[in-house]
């Protein structure tokens, strides 16, 4: 390692407490497709380097990997499919929060997501309302 | 023998007495002592040493106490109302007692309602029995300096009533992280530290890893996060004698002499790093600890470095730091080029941190010299110590 530091309580930059937070939420276009093992470790650690890298800069919330298994769409009058396949073209994969300045600076971040590598998945990205009674 | 046995005996008055009468069980344990060295200079020291010096702290604390309760009884009994708790002066210095009472006594002082600077000082002088100098010496301050902190953090003790007691084992949990910070703390404070004695320097890394090793030694509180607290360290003070030549400048890990490295602890590291990986928690120390031990293997294989990547995308999602940030950029750079770690180094804009402008010197070099120079200067310029100087000063001067 090029760097040594001590432990410190981390000091978190003031100006991040002005900052927004935004959804990045990624769709893709059939979740019906299955990867090889091979295949899914490759997109795990592209995905775990692009967190990283956001990470990195202290504008990483939170997020989750959302997995098709184990999924129902519920509908009124109970009804219950299993996952969102088939009918509708698009599932949503996981998403993750960041903190930035601006939706210019989140979509930034979008921009790098390794989801954005299979034609035809998106990254959705939204603003998260704060629990200020304003918005 | 002083260290240890003052901090034993101060422990376990301010078990029996509270921490209103912290000073008093400091003077005691001080002047047990006193008492040692004089008649031990005259007459040579005791066959049993230890068991000497216990009991003239038992005689001088029950003498405090008993002339205490004389005076609450005839003076001024209307206006203290608690005395009459402390009935029997047993002081119990039995090996059980004493160690439950450090084991409480670091869940005391390590409480959130003390500033961490002030918990590490503590922790120093009650804990592990330092004096006020070396204190001040570690800190690189002055001994009134760590005097004020230290009477500052005693009345928080007071003020806030904290008890010697242990926790819960439900609230062990929730307490653990503070007690875990502030023994990493005191373990940087030695490794870190700037202060040219070296012993003393050394000695705030044992007494870290003594308290963590009190902490797993104790079934209630063996938890996983611990023993990966441990391991970390054992693998960070592996390098302790490689990682400073003889004029006390630090030497970089790329250049270190692995024959000093201390394979014993880098052993033990490994057998702690084993026993934390239980449990369903991954805790920051688990990700430091094995990044730690990647780093007792010197050659930079591949899968070395795409590791050492991930454990930090990891850690910096657990816990941003600036130097988190700045290593994975370099792990990333030995992964994937110099070229696209600059890229991203450039996006962390950490503008007053003399090793993010180190960093992307080093990235720069044999890329481009002009920018490295740029870089290196600018961290020289920043750098707080002549030996940060000197040694960025002679990365500019191989350019």
């Amino acid at each position: 390692m090029p760097c040594c530091g001590r432990a410190r309580a981390g000091g978190r930059h003031s100006k991040l407490f002005k900052m927004e937070e935004f959804m990045l939420i990624f769709r893709h276009e059939d979740g019906n497709k299955l990867a090889s093992p091979e295949q899914m470790q490759i997109w795990m650690k592209q995905t775990m380097d692009w967190i990283g890298g956001i990470a990195a800069q202290n504008k990483f919330s939170g997020g989750n990997g959302l997995p098709f298994d184990d999924s129902r769409v519920v509908r009124p009058h109970n009804v219950v499919t299993n996952g969102p396949f088939g009918e509708i073209k698009e599932t949503i994969g996981g998403y993750i929060i960041v903190k930035a300045d601006s939706v210019d600076e989140a979509v930034e971040f979008a921009k790098g997501c390794p989801v954005l590598q299979g034609n035809g998945n998106s990254v959705e990205v939204r603003k998260i309302a704060k629990r200020d009674g304003i918005h | 023998m002083f260290r240890t046995e003052y901090r034993k005996i101060v422990s376990v008055l301010c078990k029996r007495f509270g921490f209103g009468q912290i000073e008093i069980a400091e003077d005691i344990a001080s002047d047990s002592f006193l008492a040692a060295v004089q008649t031990w200079g005259m007459e040579g020291a005791p066959p049993n040493p230890v068991a000497w010096l216990y009991n003239v702290a038992k005689n001088k604390a029950t003498n405090y106490y008993q002339r205490q309760r004389n005076f609450e009884n005839k003076i001024s009994k209307e206006l203290i109302t608690n005395s009459s708790e402390i009935h029997e002066e047993e002081i119990d210095l039995s090996a059980q007692n004493i160690n439950d009472s450090q084991l409480q006594m670091i869940f005391a002082i390590c409480n959130p309602s003390i500033a961490p600077e002030a918990q590490v000082g503590l922790a120093l002088r009650i804990l592990c029995g330092f004096g006020i100098e070396e204190i001040a010496d570690a800190f690189l301050t002055n001994k009134e300096t760590i005097n004020k902190r230290l009477f500052r953090a005693k009345e928080k003790l007071r003020e806030e009533k904290i008890r010697i007691e242990m926790p819960g084992s439900s609230e062990i949990d929730e307490r653990l992280p503070s007690v875990l910070t502030t023994i990493y703390l005191l373990f940087s404070e030695g490794y870190y530290s700037i202060s040219q004695n070296n012993t003393l320097r050394k000695d705030l890394c044992l007494e870290a890893m003594r308290l963590c090793n009190m902490l797993i030694e104790n079934e209630s509180t063996d938890r996983p996060e611990i023993n990966a607290l441990l391991s970390l360290m054992c693998f960070q003070a592996s390098r302790f004698e490689a990682r400073q030549n003889k004029n006390g400048e630090l030497i970089l890990y790329e250049e270190q002499n692995e024959n000093l490295w201390n394979y014993e602890l880098i052993g033990k590291g490994g057998f702690y790093l084993n026993r934390s990986a239980s449990g369903n928690k991954l805790s920051k120390y688990h990700l430091e600890a094995t990044i730690a031990y990647w780093s007792t293997q010197k050659s930079g294989t591949k899968i070395k470095w795409e590791n050492i990547l991930q454990l930090y995308n990891q850690l910096l999602q657990i816990e941003y730091s600036p130097i988190a940030a700045l290593n994975r950029t370099y792990a990333l750079s030995k992964v994937y080029g110099k070229q696209k770690a600059i890229m991203e180094a450039e996006k962390l804009k950490l503008n007053d941190n003399q090793f993010y402008f180190t960093l992307l010197g080093e990235l720069y070099t044999d890329l481009n010299k002009d920018r490295a120079g740029e870089n290196f200067r600018k961290a020289i310029s920043l750098a707080k110590t002549h030996t940060d100087k000197q040694t960025i000063q002679r990365k500019l001067d191989r350019l």
